[in-house]
């Protein structure tokens, strides 16, 4: 007998795929260092300075942040230069992503610096771009809170829009007629009525999902196309209800707006205090839900089931875990976190329901569930990226850079479409997700 | 001193009556072995017994109490254990948060005591004897540790009644012998086993007593200590079975497949194949042993083009394919049987003449330009399902009807169906019936024969002995030891596959 | 079209060529599918949602919650039932209303095709919105740049939108192939982006009539219209064109794409198991690209149906959400060409019918997107349809997409 020649094994150090990644990025850094110098910096250099607003009028004072443009934006397109031939030479191994958000901060600093020292205003409100972010964000973090519950037990929720919708709907439906006239007292920045109609949201997220549930889970219904049903069902129904309620009772459809409410102290901080401890309940709420949820998920007997429901049903059954009761439980649980959100965009911010207003909304809630690989947590922080991305497009409007408002409002899209391409590296899925369990 | 006892167990699916009114029984510090071929019943079983199916008729009985099972839960609380043929783990969890899974220690709020849990699993990891760290995530440890993690989930759980499914299917030799060690262990502390397997000399070196079963009938008994694996196999299947593969001596050519200092990385981009050479010749079989995952499946996957090589060369005759796409390769007159027929064989709802044509439907005469020729599709299909005994009631049923014999002998008409010169053949036989087997290495035979190169790659170290002319054996990505057909035992072949310098 | 041997069965059942149908009747989900029970299903699931949308009428009817009383159920029930009496007499009542129903087949039908063929081979494309919008404004394109004679400029519309429409959808598929980026979001998000873009070149100087502000194209050449069917008669108000020609060409040339090809066993091996398709040597990504590109192509046939047959101009809303009503229709037709064809024309009997029901009885036209997502429910879950009427019927449609993990 021959013993085969055998070499070390120490011979792939960066695989194939790694350095394609790292190359697309350095090319990016660039890419952006180019449009930045040729574009932002050669217009900047007789612009003179910017400023950045870090209080309104009735905040706390703070100082305003003004800077020459044409310097930031030369400095900033040297530096990203300089980090794409970093990127190409060597890569930033495992702070590949750490560098990239700083790398597209800085862009969007040069961008936001050249916008403002081009308008005629020279200046625009942070803190308010900031708010914005922020209140743009809930409902998506709170849509992508209802997709990581149902998908953390493997079904997957894609009628977050149509949860979002619904629970729009029927709050300013059910708060309207519970609110009119007199000057109630305010529970937490609304009247009771006002909280009725957040609970009938809720409680209308909580029936789609069990008929999303139902479906895909006893009727073992492909459960993508159950979403999407349920989302065509809901905006049928919605514009079919407001057309026949609505459009000749405007009394049916002015609900009351939940106000702010500032946390006392926190709210007194200079710029974090407005821009993160002065909202209503719905942005408060979804911080809370942020925290509460990744607890429940990951420190409790009930979360370590559903996760093990989601991973591998099949072992969770043989230990006696209940995988149905378990997937309904929490794919209802996800719809009244969706019904929640989607009262937001009614009592939450304008106060009425119009036709399809979640335009989307519960689609990208769907992306930054993916973009915050399944946790509560990264939900929250990609859905901040896409309220930023929100805030921004509205910003630039004002500054009115010249570039129309349709590709501003594209930025959302286009960000969510980079997300699942995964352009921020790839994420696994639950092992199970949008696979029915078939007990023999 | 517990007893379990099973009555006059019936269960039927649609169309099969997959268990006949079997009786069994086990008692503690006893070792019972299940023997039976794949689809005999032995699994479908010990899920009725674990309370994951419902017989239709029959009782099960512990200490001569009836009982009844609505879900794995009451076995698991009437002390009935399970260790899977496929580990019912969770991949992304740690081994403590596995075994506790179900019966969690929790405090106030439902929050889970992970510090207790621990504990126990270091207690109950000592007293048996199976070492394993309690924060380890399974999905990065070996098989043989997983399995310890499933013997602990079951002694967790208080279990009297230990069913092991085929638990050595996926161990080296020696971690064979080891589990044997835990499994005379755990019946030394007073537990009764029942361990379920198809193969002969295990069942005969470890139990106290044998059950066989046939069909979904209860076949037989034998005593291990005067049974011989002859009396076994007939008992098993009904008749008596040829247990080595008749060919005469290989006439090995020119080589068809050279393979040199092939890098191939898997889904992880690891290493999975580190620089690996070697050649089949004409007229000759190769056979490639090792335990599962040791870069078996990567080897073939890039040798039939299914997945990119990172460093070496591929050559088939004399044209270098290293870089080649699948079409290609099979336009070099390659045969390839892969690993998993359901998963990539097949299209399990297409038709058996869908199927047939799979690989060659773009060329004549099953096509001409765009356009399918189905008639001629349907009359080559017709062909083969006779020629090579598929049982079918036509060629028009979707693939998914057929047995996993049936299923099998599909893939290998419509591979051997064409003048072939390599065959590469990933666990040919793998769960199908012995009458399914020993038509497939009949066939894998007259290919050497008639001139073509053959690899195979099996886990089933028997089968690699019974086929090969040479036998490789691959252990983390390498071949370790290189073997003549025939001139090697097991033993052998074994140390080779866990790694120890031969 | 060069195979005049074999007829498209498309409409009713064909006894005299028995063997021919059941065949064909055969690869209507797979393999031998008894035919009868997947007729009954569809039958059973209209008659349902209709029923369901009946009770819906009534119940949201606002009178009713002001102050129950019986006659004011009875007026309400009184409403649901000229509801239904108009939606149907709205599409089939009369010639005008046989001619609207078929014009809005058309564009249904081709969305319908596009969505088919991406469950076929296992891709989902809720893109069909977006894909029209585009295929629609490259017609615009075309139409308001070129006259040229009828029976060029019709074609060259038809190959224009097929690019535009294929183009997106195109890109939803070199993400899927290229990065994995699951074709259900992607092309949601180009949907948002299409509608966008439509109302971005409606305002430059290239689509906009001079002296306009509003988002509207100019006319497209009177030579780049569809023809009228039946123009001979004179009367404005018979809208069928020749998009409905158009449409069931493009459903016989999709079937036997399908069934009669290389490339349709490709599109449905891919679809069944994208693994078994890689390994008998099928380029899986491609396939994923051109699948994606086709589908494309055929909403962007439809959107051109919406511009060239219908409004002659574009405006931000000229796809009508038919994107998304093609979703149902192909799930209601089991994503087979004829099976698309039927409920095309029952979709397009709905929306004509509905247009009927919203003028005459007040009750609004979005009822039929509920009726559409009901039907589709109980498509889905044949369960669903014999717990109602305890009858026997075919099996589930299973699982038609994929995952995020794959």
């Amino acid at each position: 007998m021959t013993a085969a020649a055998t070499t070390p094994a120490a011979i792939v150090v960066r695989t194939p795929a790694e350095i394609k990644r790292s190359r697309y990025l350095g090319f990016t850094y660039l890419f952006l260092a180019v449009v930045v110098l040729w574009f932002f910096a050669r217009w900047s250099v007789d612009l003179g300075n910017f400023t950045f607003k870090l209080a309104r009028p009735t905040d706390p004072s703070a100082p305003d942040l003004t800077m020459s443009a044409g310097r930031v934006t030369l400095i900033v397109g040297v530096v990203l230069a300089a980090m794409g031939g970093v990127q190409l030479a060597r890569g930033f191994g495992k702070m590949n992503n750490f560098v990239l958000s700083i790398g597209l901060f800085l862009f969007i600093f040069a961008f936001l610096a050249w916008a403002t020292a081009q308008s005629s205003i020279g200046a625009f409100s942070m803190v308010g771009m900031m708010k914005t972010t922020i209140v743009r964000s809930v409902p998506i973090t709170l849509g992508a809170l209802a997709g990581v519950m149902s998908e953390r037990v493997a079904v997957i929720n894609i009628a977050i829009e149509g949860q979002l919708l619904a629970g729009a709907f029927v709050a300013v439906v059910v708060a309207s007629p519970l609110t009119g006239g007199e000057d109630p007292t305010l529970i937490l920045g609304s009247p009771i009525g006002g909280w009725i109609g957040v609970g009938a949201a809720i409680l209308a997220g909580m029936l789609l999902a069990w008929v999303l549930a139902v479906l895909s889970i006893r009727y073992v219904v492909d459960q993508i196309i159950v979403g999407v049903v349920i989302t065509i069902f809901v905006v049928g129904m919605t514009s079919f209800l407001a057309l026949r309620w609505l459009a000749d009772n405007p009394e049916l459809n002015k609900g009351p707006i939940f106000k702010s409410i500032g946390i006392p102290l926190l709210a007194d901080i200079p710029f974090l205090g407005p821009v993160l401890f002065d909202h209503n309940i719905f942005v408060f709420g979804s911080f809370i839900l942020v925290a509460f949820l990744t607890f429940l998920l990951f420190r409790t007997r009930w979360g370590l089931r559903a996760r093990a429901v989601g991973e591998h049903p099949k072992a969770a059954d043989t230990l006696g875990v209940n995988v149905y009761r378990t997937r309904y439980l929490n794919v209802i649980i996800g719809g009244a976190v969706a019904g929640f959100g989607g009262a937001f965009f009614t009592l939450g911010s304008v106060g009425r329901f119009d036709e399809n207003m979640t335009n989307g909304r519960g689609f990208i809630g769907l992306a930054a569930m993916i973009f915050g690989r399944w946790h509560p947590v990264g939900a929250m922080a990609a859905g901040l990226v896409f309220g930023f991305a929100d805030a921004m497009s509205q910003t630039l409007g004002i500054l009115q850079t010249g570039i129309p408002s349709e590709f501003l409002g594209m930025v959302p899209f286009i960000a969510t479409i980079l997300v699942v391409a995964g352009l921020v590296g790839k994420a696994r899925p639950p092992a199970a997700d949008g696979q029915p369990y078939i007990k023999q | 001193m517990a007893t379990l006892e099973l009555r006059g167990i019936t269960k039927r699916f649609p169309g099969v009556l997959a268990n006949d009114s079997v009786d069994l029984e086990v008692s503690s510090g006893e070792i019972l072995g299940l023997l039976g071929e794949n689809g005999a019943g032995k699994t479908t079983l010990m899920n009725i017994l674990y309370g994951l199916y419902s017989a239709d008729e029959g009782e099960i009985l512990i200490d001569g109490v009836p009982q009844s099972f609505a879900g794995p839960g009451d076995a698991i609380a009437a002390g009935i254990g399970m260790v899977h043929q496929h580990f019912m783990l969770v991949p992304v969890f740690t081994v403590t948060e596995n075994v506790v899974l179900g019966v969690e220690p929790v405090g106030p709020g439902g929050v889970i005591n992970i510090k207790e849990a621990k504990q126990e699993v270091r207690e109950i990891s000592q007293r048996y004897g199976l070492e394993v760290d309690p924060d380890a995530i399974i999905e990065d440890i070996p098989v043989g540790i997983q399995q310890r993690v499933e013997i602990i989930k079951v002694l967790f759980r208080n279990a009297e009644f230990l069913i092991f499914d085929e638990p050595t299917a996926v161990l080296t030799p020696q971690e064979i012998e080891e589990f044997f060690g835990i499994l005379n262990g755990l019946r030394d502390a007073g537990k009764a086993i029942i361990f379920i397997t198809h193969k002969l000399k295990e069942v005969i070196e470890v139990s106290d007593d044998i059950a066989v079963l046939r069909r979904g009938a209860m076949a037989g008994r034998a005593d291990p200590a005067t049974t011989t694996e002859a009396d076994l196999a007939n008992l098993m299947v009904g008749r008596p079975v040829e247990l080595v593969v008749a060919k005469g001596a290989a006439r090995p050519g020119a080589p068809v497949l050279t393979v040199a200092d092939l890098v191939v990385v898997d889904d992880r981009d690891q290493v999975a194949v580190a620089a690996i050479s070697f050649d089949v010749k004409a007229g000759e079989i190769v056979g490639i042993a090792g335990v599962q995952g040791n870069g078996q499946t990567e080897l073939v996957e890039a040798l039939t083009g299914l997945r990119g090589v990172a460093a070496g060369t591929v050559t088939i005759g004399d044209k270098v394919v290293t870089h080649a796409t699948p079409r290609q390769i099979h336009e070099q007159s390659v045969a390839h049987i892969p690993e998993d027929r359901q998963r990539s064989g097949l299209v399990m709802s297409f038709s058996i003449t869908e199927n047939m044509v799979l690989d060659g439907y773009y060329h004549e005469p099953y096509s001409r330009g765009i356009k399918m020729d189905w008639d001629q599709a349907r009359a080559k299909a017709g062909e083969l399902v006779e020629q090579y005994d598929v049982r079918t009631p036509g060629t028009e049923v979707a693939a998914n009807t057929l047995s996993g014999g049936n299923q099998q002998k599909v893939i290998v008409a419509r591979e051997f169906g064409r003048e072939v010169r390599l065959v590469i053949a990933a666990q040919p036989t793998r769960g199908i019936d012995v009458g399914s087997i020993e038509y497939i290495h009949e066939r894998i035979v007259e290919e050497r024969d008639r001139g073509a190169g053959l690899l195979i790659v099996s886990t089933e170290l028997d089968e690699v002995m019974a086929l090969s002319d040479r036998i490789l054996v691959m252990f983390d990505g390498k071949v370790v030891a290189e073997y003549e057909g025939g001139a090697v035992t097991a033993e052998e072949i074994g140390l080779a596959m866990a790694g120890a310098a031969p | 079209m060069t195979e005049p041997q074999t007829p498209a069965p498309d409409n009713g059942p064909d006894s005299a060529s028995g063997s021919r149908w059941a065949a064909f009747m055969d690869d209507l989900t797979g393999v031998n599918v008894d035919w009868r029970s997947a007729l009954l299903v569809p039958a059973l699931a209209i008659t349902a949602a209709l029923a369901v949308s009946v009770i819906i009428i009534v119940v949201s009817d606002i009178e009713l919650w002001r102050e129950f009383s019986l006659s004011a159920l009875g007026d309400a029930i009184g409403q649901a039932g000229s509801a239904m009496w108009a939606l149907f007499t709205g599409s089939f009542g009369s010639l005008a209303a046989v001619s609207s129903t078929l014009a809005f087949s058309a564009p249904l039908i081709l969305a319908g095709l596009s969505v088919a063929i991406g469950f076929k081979a296992g891709l989902f494309n809720i893109g069909a919105e977006g894909q029209m919008l585009m295929g629609g404004m490259a017609a615009v394109a075309l139409g308001i740049t070129i006259d040229i004679p009828v029976f060029l400029n019709v074609p060259l519309a038809v190959i224009g939108a097929m690019v535009g429409g294929g183009i997106w959808g195109g890109i939803a598929g070199l993400l899927r192939a290229r990065t994995g980026a699951h074709e259900v979001i992607t092309t949601i998000m180009l949907n948002s982006i299409a509608g966008l873009a439509v109302i971005w070149m409606l305002s430059t100087d290239f689509f906009q009539p001079a002296g306009r502000q509003d988002p509207v194209s100019e006319d497209i050449a009177v030579s780049a219209r569809l023809p009228r069917l039946l123009g001979f008669l004179d009367r404005t108000d018979l809208r069928v064109h020749f998009g409905i020609i158009i449409a069931l060409i493009a459903a016989y040339a999709i079937y036997w794409l399908l069934y009669k090809s290389t490339i349709g066993f490709e599109f449905r091996a891919v679809g069944f198991n994208p693994d078994a398709a890689h390994y008998a040597g099928m380029k899986v990504t491609w396939l994923y690209v051109s699948v994606m590109a086709l589908a494309g192509g055929l909403a962007g046939i439809a959107g051109m149906t919406q511009i060239n047959g219908l409004l002659y101009r574009a405006s931000p809303g000229f796809a009508a959400g038919i994107g998304f009503d093609a979703i149902s229709l192909a799930l209601l037709g089991r994503s087979h060409p004829a099976g698309v064809v039927a409920a095309g024309f029952l979709f397009g009997a709905l929306r004509a019918g509905g247009l009927e029901m919203q003028v005459v009885t007040d009750v609004p036209i979005d009822l039929i997107g509920v009726i559409q997502a009901l039907v589709v429910v109980f498509i889905a879950a044949p369960a669903l349809i014999r717990a109602i009427f305890r009858v026997k019927t075919g099996e589930e449609i299973g699982q038609l997409t994929t995952g995020w993990g794959t």
